[in-house]
């Protein structure tokens, strides 16, 4: 793609003013896709932002690319058809916990599966915002919301489990306010084909304040999370001595030097492996969090598949007509 | 029973109806497609009827696995499968038991004796057995041991006997050939097509359709044969069309004088399947078919489509354009091109998937939250819906707007022939897609006349904006919630689908141009109510029909045609949809109503019963 003229964040900014909340990390995940998409190769008008309901899905209406604001729940739904009546074009959807897998959940376990060629960056604050402060699917047991003012009782999701179930060929989770990993995953994710599906822990500042503290904030976050890379070892902690291995069924967390663990122990990141078990294990754990790109799997993507179909008939067809196709087969002349 | 006549004698009729009614796994669809192609390229004019169970195999004898086909021949151009059965052929008890009430006494009546067993006969809730108690002595009878004859003939081919009676339905219509004298030779060429590879099956089907024919000439039971003799069709080449395939071609064709790519984003379901299983036939045409994962999702993938620059369109019936609702309101706000097919049923709810309807008009209307006009559009006929899909896929794309296209299981699931159109005789259609250049251009600039806007899509450079579904300023397209921007942005894309109005052809009547009484119907019921007047008028009686293809916006010269007419009647297959509009729109006129709420289609008898009526009544609404 040589004739893509440089660009630079700002050309990927339109001329809307922002609107969310200060302190939101929405700027942040705005910001790191605009420095993303000048590192991706592609011109502006080949990119479309689809959204769907929610804080997030306002995101469009900042890209100055090609972009849709749609209804809740659809944007997957939307940007399946968008891809597929042109297969040429950059798809992204942007969507929340409540819009894609609450009235959502649908299209998203559909598009997943179907593995059509773009990236969903699911915005989770574990929270309705937009609406004002209920509790949605990733709202913890017993969280206190305007709709649980006695502790949620509804169990909720984890978004990695509900994706890999569906066969995601690439999940990865990564926290909103470090931007720089935030571009790099992007980037990563536009050069996957295939459906590439971003988890973003994203604190709410109003009505879930603090929901990922012990994850994202500078004081907690060595201990806390565990950044895989694929080929590298998985360790982690402010002197990167703890490390993750397997013992059984189950992922352990081991300190190098203690009991005998030396860093030959710990498992090295395989997020090319088609068997999904230690990606699941791994997007299952809680404490510490795993984020970082946790499967990357190719395989042909379904807008392929179905173009080829497509191009293959018009071959074998050789040039016929709509003509053609209505004096084929029974006719009959009256005179 | 006129069983002793023995003079064969061949009468000249005009037109035969036949209803083909049997188990729904006894192959009744393709034994009156047989009949009806076969006529067809006889030279008759055909209209059919298939009538089937929404189960796919019932318990076998059961009254609630019957399937029918009824099937018109004529020799004049008909508009309907007609109203009076000549012919019933009933293949077991259960098909005779649910038929026979349409049948009148001294019509021809086939039965297979070997079906009706006392098993067969408790199944379909005979304490007698009607061959034997001469409750059928008032019907011409035709009772032959179809089964076992079948059988006879094919006894040397080695089959299986469970497979040598799925040919009992070509032994029948080899005797109904005879009777109304139909060449075989394009069955049988049908058999060598559809059964190649298969010598065994094409052999079997072709010796029972002959056996059948040959004991059909020998039994003297049949007293009289019939010919029908061509129609005075217009002069050309034909196909035998049914309205889903015809829905199907007017969007390739569409496409194809669009210069663009068809996308169809779809959920199955009953009846508008079918347009969807011949659409995914058709890649060649860059005809691309997606089967989402909801209705929703299939009209969710039409809005992206069509965002994408693809001419994009949804089929679905009732049930399925209750959940595409709010989409088509994000359609319809964005002004994006797309066409929704509604193939209408029996409903509320599932209501009776495979019987006809129109009871989704209003829906189509106004199933939208907030001020949502769109473009709606009905077919009358099985052809026709080549020609309104083809309407549809013009309107949507020249003005920026959704367009609902109905049609109805009736005329989707009817055939007729089809007087096969050229790509080149089809009108031009000239997609509102950007031109100029991209330098203070906004997506919501709109035509002076038409109001509508101008198309951009991703992988044109510098016009790169943003759509979605909040309010936007009526120049610049950008989300805006002023009183008076909403305002006006509510009664432009009125506006706009009212001025539709100027591109599309005025309302015509046919029969009486006025007089005592206009029959105004829409939509599937053309071809009943056409039947109807037409006939009337025929006997000098002052009765013209006003036909609406259009219903939103209606044609400009509606009101001058109502007051042209001292009574109007408005016939429905609902409790009286349209009349609600009309009486909305056009409160000047008093109008009369006539519904029918059975999942059956009009008769034209029980039209003209009402309209004599209305005529010689001094009743007013």
């Amino acid at each position: 793609m040589t004739d893509v003229k440089k660009y630079t964040h700002k050309d990927m900014a339109s001329d809307q003013e922002v609107r969310w909340c200060p302190g939101c990390d929405d700027y942040v995940i705005l910001r790191a896709v605009q420095k993303a998409l000048p590192e991706i190769g592609r011109k502006k008008e080949d990119i479309v932002f689809i959204s769907g309901i929610g804080c997030s899905s306002r995101f469009p209406y900042y890209m100055n690319t090609y972009g849709m604001h749609t209804i809740h729940g659809r944007a997957a739904a939307v940007a399946t058809g968008v891809k597929l009546a042109n297969p040429k074009l950059s798809v992204w959807v942007v969507t929340g916990d409540g819009d894609a897998l609450a009235i959502g959940g649908n299209h998203t376990i559909h598009a997943i599966r179907r593995n059509v060629d773009m990236n969903i960056i699911l915005f989770n604050n574990e929270i309705y915002g937009l609406t004002k402060g209920q509790f949605s699917p990733t709202s913890l047991l017993g969280q206190k919301t305007k709709t649980s003012p006695f502790g949620n009782t509804q169990p909720p999701f984890n978004p990695a489990e509900l994706a890999l179930g569906a066969n995601s060929r690439f999940f990865a989770r990564i926290s909103g306010n470090k931007p720089k990993e935030l571009t790099a995953i992007f980037v990563q994710a536009e050069s996957f084909k295939g459906t590439s599906f971003i988890e973003v822990l994203q604190n709410c500042v109003i009505f879930n304040d603090g929901a990922f503290d012990l994850f994202n904030s500078k004081e907690t976050r060595a201990d806390n999370q565990v950044f895989v890379e694929h080929g590298k070892k998985m360790l982690f902690g402010a002197e990167l001595n703890k490390g993750l291995r397997l013992k059984g069924l189950e992922l352990e967390v081991v300190t190098i030097g203690e009991d005998g663990i030396t860093e030959e122990d710990i498992l090295t990141h395989d997020a090319k492996n088609p068997n999904p078990t230690l990606h699941f294990m791994l997007a299952r754990m809680s404490n510490p969090i795993v984020t970082g790109v946790i499967r990357a799997v190719e395989e042909m993507s379904f807008d392929e598949r179905f173009v080829n179909q497509v191009e293959e008939r018009i071959k074998l067809s050789k040039g016929i007509t709509f003509d053609d196709l209505v004096n084929a087969g029974e006719t009959y002349m009256l005179d | 029973m006129d069983t002793k006549l023995s003079n064969i004698s061949s009468n000249e009729i005009g037109s035969v109806v036949v209803r083909f009614a049997g188990d729904s796994g006894d192959g009744m669809q393709l034994t009156g497609t047989q009949f009806a192609d076969t006529s067809a390229l006889m030279g008759n004019d055909i209209a059919t009827f298939p009538n089937y169970p929404s189960e796919i195999r019932a318990p076998q004898g059961s009254i609630y696995g019957v399937s029918g086909f009824q099937v018109q021949i004529a020799s004049e151009i008909i508009s309907t499968p007609g109203d009076d059965l000549d012919m019933l052929v009933a293949m077991n008890p259960a098909a005779l038991k649910t038929n026979l009430r349409d049948l009148a006494p001294g019509k021809m009546l086939v039965l297979d004796t070997d079906a009706f067993s006392r098993k067969n006969l408790k199944k379909a809730g005979y304490d007698t057995n009607p061959l034997e108690d001469g409750s059928l002595e008032s019907y011409r009878v035709i009772a032959a041991p179809i089964t076992s004859l079948t059988k006879a003939a094919l006894l040397d081919l080695g089959m299986q006997a469970k497979a040598m009676d799925r040919s009992k339905n070509m032994f029948t219509l080899g005797m109904i050939y005879w009777i109304y004298g139909r060449d075989m030779k394009h069955t049988i060429d049908f058999f060598k097509r559809k059964f190649k590879n298969k010598e065994i099956i094409i052999e079997a089907n072709t010796r029972a359709l002959k056996a059948g024919n040959v004991y059909a000439e020998n039994l003297e039971l049949i007293a009289t044969t019939y010919q029908v003799r061509p129609a005075k069709l217009k002069k050309g080449k034909y196909r035998i069309i049914m309205g889903n395939q015809a829905t199907a071609w007017g969007f390739i064709a569409a496409a194809n004088k669009a210069e663009k790519e068809l996308f169809l984003g779809s959920y199955p379901i009953t009846p508008a399947s079918d347009i969807l299983h011949e659409l995914v036939k058709h890649p060649e045409f860059k005809v691309k078919s997606f089967q989402a994962e909801d209705e929703i999702a299939g009209v969710a993938s039409t809005i992206g489509a069509s965002f994408a620059g693809d001419l994009a369109i949804t089929t679905t019936s009732g049930p399925g354009l209750a959940l595409k609702g709010e989409a088509i309101g994000l359609a319809m706000i964005m002004e994006m091109p797309i066409v929704i097919v509604d193939v209408q049923r029996g409903g509320p709810s599932t209501g009776m998937p495979t019987k006809t309807e129109q009871s989704d008009l209003l829906q189509a209307m106004y199933g939208r939250n907030g001020e949502s006009p769109v473009i709606v559009l009905a077919a009358s006929s099985p052809s026709d819906c080549f020609d309104m899909a083809f309407e549809a896929a013009r309107l949507a794309l020249e003005h920026m707007t959704p367009v609902i296209l109905m049609t109805d299981g009736y005329i989707a699931n009817g055939s007729e022939p089809w007087l096969i159109k050229k790509l080149s005789e089809l009108p031009e259609i000239t997609p509102r897609t950007v031109r100029k250049d991209p330098e203070g251009w906004s997506p919501y600039i709109r035509d002076k006349d038409s109001l509508a806007r101008e198309w951009a899509y991703p992988g044109m450079e510098g016009f790169e904006h943003r759509v979605g579904g909040l309010e936007k300023n009526m120049e610049t397209g950008n989300v805006n919630m002023d009183p008076n921007n909403h305002e006006a942005m509510v009664k432009i894309r009125a506006e706009k689908v009212k001025r539709v109005e100027n591109y599309i052809p005025e309302l015509e009547v046919e029969g009486a141009q006025e007089g005592e009484l206009l029959v105004v119907g829409w939509g599937g019921t053309y071809g009943a109510l056409h039947t109807a007047v037409m006939s009337m008028a025929g006997q000098g009686k002052s009765v013209g029909l006003a036909h609406f293809k259009y219903i939103n916006p209606m044609p400009k010269n509606t009101a001058e045609v109502f007051t042209r007419f001292k009574k109007i009647v408005v016939c429905e297959l609902n409790e009286g949809q349209f009349v609600k509009i009309l009486r909305g729109e056009f409160p000047e006129h008093k109008y009369f109503k006539y519904n029918k709420v059975q999942g059956l289609p009009f008769t034209g008898s029980e039209l003209i019963a009402r309209y004599d009526l209305l005529m010689n009544s001094e009743v007013t609404v």
